[in-house]
């Protein structure tokens, strides 16, 4: 607990100031960049380049990448029906995208619900739903999706469901190992003495406290989402054809790993940057949204000035 | 006096960071002969423990850096010692213990075994190494030390815990041994037997001892000589007797002023109304798990018929040492626990039986301020959310567009600035935090705020700047308070009555004065008898507890 000698008065944070801050993480900046290109690709490729992305040409059958005799969309290769990769890729942006975030999300608020309830009342409640978590987590989650897909039907609204239930777990476990340790912090206690209701208590000083794990695990489980998607697409139990993500072009490249590594590469290389682009924005979020840590980021501001 | 052991000269150390440069000590000198106790005496953030840290090479560099000064001993300079020189010294000539001893014993090494391997790392056989394993434990007062060691660290209580501590301390038979904060977490009796322990160590083996602590009445009772520091500086320095009784410098002056226990008694008033009536409260814990083997052995009194009564405007002090069952009874009147039997009666009416908004209005009047206000504020909340937290909870009691001015107000009220308002807890220092808690328990206006060690925490001047801003705000407002500490003079100067605690029983109730000046319980004797006096005097003539 160091004294501070300067205080500069801060601004309270608004939009703009929220700006300056992402500003001062260079790598968080870039990410931020990516992520929004990548969304944008999400919202308007699979209307402008529709047709590009399924344009078959057998005389470009698994092109290599850097030639541009067959156009620009060929610049990162072809796959083995000779179709653009860099127009499949931004065009399966929309499915991977909506799936992952949709999954992540259920699960999220579904675990971290339970996490709550389960590490705050404790007893036979708590007791019920640590047991039921156990029993999802012990029955194979790949056995779980077939039986579920199988029975309703492979849409891309049951691949989210089964991916948030199998998912569930991992956020309720770790929320409420958190809470039960922080439920006890004296300042919760200062608070339920002043008389603060439950709803109080958990949302104002519990829930602030748990978020910045929450978030970081969130984007793990972003990528683990994308590639969990992929393996059932892969058993064709996911997205079906003709729609496709970033997971089936991995899996479709599979066979051609020896001769054209290429078609695997390139959405694998998406994946990855889009999962560590994340990741560098939930640690900045994680630094800016924290009293005791924000004058890192601050810091560099008034050393600019 | 003999020769001298260790020579500290013209050591300056600074910390760098990227928040700039904190120089934690500027040209500090102290020596230390044989036979001698140094004591460096000094506030949080006077850099007191930093010298002897470095000293043993305890400066993590990056960021310490030493940028003058020598460290001599035996004609060497300490400070320029390589890491294999350094491990001829550190423990067989110069040893070190500190003030949690939890936190340094390894707890899943039975301590036999941990104080055996410091004999074996410096060559002694398995065998050797037991046999001064146990006359260590023998000549530390561990009893029955033959039996214990092969007991974990968490099976011991925290003053044997120390002694363990020093039993490896001095296994090597250093020449100097150096002290930070070693009884700071121990209750009062329990640190005089571990002071009266060192010196007897001391006498025996003619070793020097550096002490370092924030405690003056340590210092009055087993230093020679004394080095005040402030801010990384030395003010004074000289035997502890001529300093005490004459100090030269202003801040050594202040300090001793600041020590509690100096005021006149409090005037008791005629008895207002009763507030909060306790009757027989009892509070029991079941330590077997099994809930069909219910004997006395596996039940535990907390509480053991504990009965008081509070009046309104006034301060009841309720004194004793961890496990008096002081805190199971300020949880139990917070209404975080419920007592196995008895009840707690406010204005008439059982406080267990209230509902709805019946308890609300309960806990409005009633508020806390804690030991430490570093966890009892949220850290991601600002001043301005914590101060007016309490009337978002309580709606109705002050309209939104006060807030503001109001929690500006308090903040003045309490020492602070109103700009503060903007700013979060870890910008503050304790002292300041405390306030900051005051401020939230104020806000409002309750009839009793219960402070359960709530100056505990605190440094000695920061101790009496807290204590007089509640004298005053309990003039102000008609407060009263239920004062709860492990500290006896602490309490002398703010309670009006005083209530002793000894394994959940109440032992002794009296008025301040009467509790102190004419004990009638042993417990009560035992307990003024071992809180440090800062009077050298008054050691010579008790002995020392």
């Amino acid at each position: 607990m160091t004294t501070q000698t300067a205080n500069p008065e801060r601004p309270k944070p608004a939009l703009w100031s929220i700006l300056a801050l992402l500003r001062r993480d260079k790598f968080a900046l870039i990410a931020a960049v990516f992520l929004s290109i990548t969304l944008l690709a999400a919202l308007i490729a699979p209307p402008l380049l529709g047709g590009t992305g399924i344009d078959m040409d057998l005389m470009a059958r698994n092109a290599p990448p850097f030639e541009l005799e067959r156009g620009f969309w060929h610049i990162l290769g072809s796959d083995s029906l000779g179709r653009p990769i860099l127009a499949r890729i931004l065009i399966a942006a929309q499915t991977t995208l909506l799936i992952a975030a949709a999954a992540v999300a259920l699960s999220m608020v579904v675990g971290v619900t339970l996490g709550l309830i389960a590490g705050y009342r404790g007893g036979l409640v708590g007791d019920v739903i640590m047991r039921l978590t156990d029993i999802v987590m012990s029955f194979p989650s790949l056995l779980l999706a077939l039986v579920v897909l199988y029975i309703f039907g492979p849409a891309i609204s049951n691949v989210i469901l089964v991916l948030a239930i199998t998912r569930v777990p991992v956020y309720l476990r770790t929320t409420r190992a958190e809470v039960m340790e922080i439920r006890n912090r004296m300042f919760v206690i200062a608070a339920e003495v002043t008389g603060a209701s439950v709803f109080r208590t958990v949302f104002r000083h519990i829930l602030p406290m748990v978020a910045p794990t929450i978030a970081t695990l969130m984007t793990i489980e972003f990528a683990f989402v994308m590639l969990a998607e992929a393996s059932l697409s892969f058993l064709g139990l996911g997205v079906q054809a003709p729609e496709f993500t970033w997971g089936v072009m991995v899996a479709e490249g599979r066979a051609y790993l020896a001769t054209a590594w290429w078609l695997s590469f390139w959405p694998g290389v998406f994946i990855a940057l889009v999962t560590m682009s994340l990741n560098l924005l939930s640690n900045w979020l994680r630094i800016a949204t924290d009293p005791v840590q924000r004058w890192r980021l601050e810091k560099e501001v008034a050393s600019d000035e | 006096m003999s020769e001298t052991l260790l020579e500290v000269s013209n050591l300056s150390v600074e910390f760098r960071s990227s928040r700039g440069i904190t120089k934690a000590v500027q040209n500090v000198s102290w020596s230390v002969a044989r036979g001698e106790t140094l004591a460096i005496l000094g506030e949080s953030g006077s850099g007191k423990s930093v010298s002897a840290n470095a000293v043993m090479g305890l400066i993590d560099s990056p960021p310490g850096h030493i940028t003058s000064g020598t460290a001599m001993y035996r004609g060497r300079d300490l400070l320029k010692l390589s890491r294999s020189q350094r491990r001829d010294i550190n423990g067989k000539s110069i040893s070190m213990i500190f003030q949690d001893p939890l936190a340094h014993l390894n707890p899943v090494y039975p301590i036999g075994w941990q104080i055996e391997e410091v004999l074996r790392i410096h060559g002694a056989s398995a065998s050797e190494a037991r046999s001064r394993a146990i006359e260590l434990l023998e000549h530390v007062k561990l009893p029955n030390a033959r039996e214990r060691l092969r007991d974990y660290p968490h099976q011991f209580s925290g003053g044997q815990r120390q002694r363990i501590m020093i039993a490896m301390a001095v296994a090597l038979r250093p020449d100097l041994l150096i002290a930070d904060e070693p009884t700071t977490a121990l209750d009062v009796t329990v640190q005089a037997r571990i002071l009266e322990l060192m010196k007897d160590l001391q006498r025996e083996s003619g070793m020097g001892m550096v002490l370092i602590t924030h405690d003056l009445g340590v210092v009055a009772q087993i230093a020679d000589r004394v080095v005040v520091m402030k801010d990384g500086k030395i003010v004074e320095t000289g035997p502890v007797t001529e300093v005490f009784k004459d100090p030269s410098h202003p801040y050594t002056r202040q300090l001793l002023d600041a020590v509690p226990g100096q005021e006149p008694f409090r005037h008791v008033e005629q008895k207002r109304e009763v507030l909060v009536e306790g009757k027989k409260l009892v509070k029991e814990y079941i330590l077997s798990s099994n809930p069909f083997k219910r004997n006395a052995a596996t039940v535990t009194r907390a509480l053991d018929e504990v009965s008081f009564k509070l009046h309104a405007g006034e301060t009841l002090g309720i004194v004793g040492e961890s496990g008096s069952g002081k805190t199971t009874l300020a949880r139990t009147l917070l209404r975080l626990t419920e007592p196995t039997s008895g009840e707690i009666a406010y204005k008439g009416g059982n406080v267990f039986s209230l509902k709805g908004g019946d308890l609300r209005d309960f806990r409005r009047k009633l508020q806390v301020v804690f030991q430490d206000p570093t966890a009892s504020l949220n850290p991601r909340m600002s001043i301005f959310e914590i101060v007016s937290e309490p009337w978002a909870i309580h709606p109705g009691v002050l309209p939104r567009e006060k807030w503001r001015a109001e929690v500006e107000d308090l903040l003045v009220q309490v020492g602070l600035r109103a700009e503060h308002a903007d700013r979060y807890p870890h910008q503050f220092s304790g002292g300041q935090r405390q306030r900051i808690a005051i401020a939230r328990a104020l806000a409002l206006r309750p009839e009793i705020i219960l402070c359960d060690e709530a100056v505990s925490a605190l440094d000695v001047s920061v101790q009496a700047q807290v204590i007089a801003l509640l004298k005053d705000l309990q003039k102000k407002h008609g407060l009263a308070f239920i004062f709860i500490a492990h500290d006896l003079p602490l309490v002398r100067d703010f309670a009006d009555r005083v209530m002793v605690m000894c394994k959940g029983k109440l032992v002794e109730e009296g008025t301040t004065e009467e509790i102190f000046s004419n004990p009638q319980d042993p417990y009560t004797v035992e307990l003024i008898a071992a809180s440090p006096h800062h009077d050298p005097d008054a050691h010579a003539r008790y002995g020392t507890a």
